[in-house]
């Protein structure tokens, strides 16, 4: 990133929002149906149908607007954004254009240590458009097939302030903005499978400059890295323009995961003239403060007060609270372990360390996992009373992950008791120590090698399992006693 | 005043309607008085009225969120010009 520009960006994010039917009829939104047997004339845009909204999607939207410390106005309506488009049978999008529900919110994020705050300008419900299939690219397909059980899924656009100056902020803006939707329980903000999706507005203009860039919208971003990729790559690609004193145009990107770069999908000055009216088939709705109050009575945990419960209450360093509330599952697996194991900082440890590594090598969420909070607490325990070293427990938490088996049962299959009888390890001790005179020598006239070499034979002498803070010390013991 | 004929060619290209030169010059006019007419409510004095949400008196009308089954898929194709494996099938489109 060149010194001299300064990277603009703007997120628009959509989230399908957890209800069982969709927004505007009764049709259920449960994921992975055969195609089209989830729909309905009122879904799949028959002439003369009447949609009715679903209340469960308004109750979802303000508590949206108070986890982003939105104004939440006491009118708001919907209207039409008028296309065409197969993946869209009535030829328009039930959506928010004026009045949307939620206004002038926020969302703190934390950056390398810094606090900033990104502003949140609406967050609005609107219908999902069905799924097309192509054969192959969709620019040489003969045909396309549609799929309208996504049609009419509930979703909320939440639209932010040009706030964010670099990649790493807008990945941070949205884990948080992800972390926010799951702990209130509005989404399940899986991106992979579509339930929360991310488009960029980014620009590029010189340190200093008031007005704005020529911005480009970049779709197809689909993971946190995808995002922060990107933002990268356009951020590069505009700044090389600009100094090329070439023209930018405003238009829509995709991005392309495999290539790693952004292309042109269409130019926005045709595209954008949706001519939005007052949706004429539903009524306006008003927004009571009562309403309001229910809501929010009822709001539950959210991540910061979390953090600030685990770094007050058991001491955790913040940098592990934010990792622990990036999701409730997260928070609900250390919350319970902590029930059973006094020791906040080694479950967090463990929970940050080797067992994130395996989520993240599997491509799985923590609740997707079988390691249980009981199963962790065990293995634990099991350090602690000496049965098992730190290093076995590894392999302990390996197979407990890949099998779900308990602890126990896995270091009985295993055969890894830890050995932590002082009699058995000094004749190992001995043994070495007299078949080594030489390394002895050099342990005496000060080489630190040598100890690391005695600890390590007898660490192969017992095939991992000697407990090595014992051997540690009865080792330094015989060493220093040899004259 | 009536509408220039690039305009009429915008709106109509918007809503995939071809139009030929009579056509055009008819809905240049007719577009044009449908103008004038909204022109002509601006002028009112509207200052101490209330903005109309809607032309009922009524709001918040609500579903709860309960799934009812949807229709049979082949009952749902029955006026679909196309439908293959279970989908709709559409001519290319770009």
């Amino acid at each position: 990133m060149s010194k001299d520009y300064e990277v603009v960006i703007g997120l628009e994010v959509h989230a399908e929002l957890k209800t069982q039917t969709k927004i505007f009829c009764s049709c259920s939104t449960a994921f992975g149906a055969e195609p089209n047997t989830q729909t309905c004339p009122i879904c799949a845009g028959f002439p003369g149908v009447l949609p009715v909204l679903n209340k469960k999607v308004v109750d979802l939207a303000i508590t949206t607007g108070l986890a982003l410390n939105c104004e939440i106005p006491n009118i708001c309506k919907f209207d039409r954004k008028n296309y065409f488009y197969p993946d869209s049978p009535k030829a328009y999008q039930i959506s928010q254009f004026d009045m949307p529900i939620c206004i002038n919110g926020y969302l703190d994020i934390d950056v390398e240590g810094r606090r900033k705050r990104i502003g949140i300008n609406r967050v609005h419900m609107e219908e999902d458009a069905g799924k097309l299939v192509h054969q192959g690219d969709i620019t040489t397909t003969p045909f396309s097939l549609v799929d309208l059980n996504r049609c009419g899924i509930p979703l909320l656009e939440i639209v932010s302030e040009p706030d964010m100056r670099s990649a790493q902020e807008a990945r941070a803006y949205m884990e948080k903005l992800r972390a926010m939707l799951l702990f209130a329980g509005v989404s399940d903000c899986k991106m992979q499978e579509g339930s929360l999706r991310c488009d960029a507005n980014v620009s590029v203009r010189p340190i200093g400059q008031v007005e704005f860039g020529t911005r480009t919208e970049i779709k197809n971003l689909n993971s946190f890295r995808a995002l922060e990729r990107a933002i990268e790559y356009e951020a590069a690609r505009h700044i090389e323009a600009i100094k090329g004193g070439e023209t930018l145009v405003q238009e829509t990107r995709t991005w392309d995961e495999e290539k790693q770069l952004t292309r042109s999908m269409r130019s926005k000055e045709e595209a954008h003239d949706y001519r939005y009216f007052p949706e004429p088939d539903l009524l306006p709705l008003k927004i009571s403060q009562e309403w309001v109050n229910s809501i929010r009575a009822a709001f539950p945990e959210m991540p910061e007060q979390a953090q600030k419960r685990l770094v007050e209450e058991y001491g955790l360093p913040e940098y592990d609270a934010q990792i622990l509330t990036l999701t409730p599952d997260s928070l609900a697996f250390f919350d319970q372990c902590l029930k059973q194991y006094p020791d906040a900082k080694t479950i967090s440890n463990w929970m940050m360390g080797e067992f994130n590594r395996l989520l993240n090598q599997n491509n799985m969420e923590i609740g997707e996992s079988k390691v249980t909070a009981a199963g962790l607490v065990q293995m634990l325990k099991s350090i602690d009373d000496g049965t098992i070293s730190g290093k076995m427990a590894k392999m302990v938490l390996e197979e407990m992950f890949a099998t779900g088996n308990c602890p126990e049962v896995i270091i009985r299959e295993k055969g890894l008791v830890q050995i932590s009888d002082e009699g058995t390890l000094l004749t190992l001790i001995d043994d070495i120590i007299k078949t080594n005179p030489k390394v002895v020598e050099d342990y005496k006239s000060g080489k630190e090698k040598a100890f690391g070499f005695f600890a390590g034979q007898i660490m192969k002498a017992t095939q991992g399992q000697a407990n090595p803070t014992l051997v540690n010390k009865l080792l330094k013991d015989r060493l220093n006693h040899i004259q | 005043m009536a509408l220039t004929i690039a305009e009429v060619e915008h709106v109509a290209m918007l809503a995939r309607i071809s139009l030929n030169q009579s056509e055009k010059e008819q809905f240049a006019l007719e577009l044009g008085l449908v103008l004038n007419y909204a022109d002509r409510l601006k002028s009112l004095q509207t200052d101490n009225i209330q903005p109309l949400d809607h032309i009922l008196p009524v709001s918040n009308v609500f579903r709860e969120d309960v799934v009812i089954g949807s229709p049979d898929r082949e009952d749902m194709f029955a006026n679909a010009p196309m439908a293959e494996d279970g989908q709709y099938r559409v001519p290319k489109i770009i």
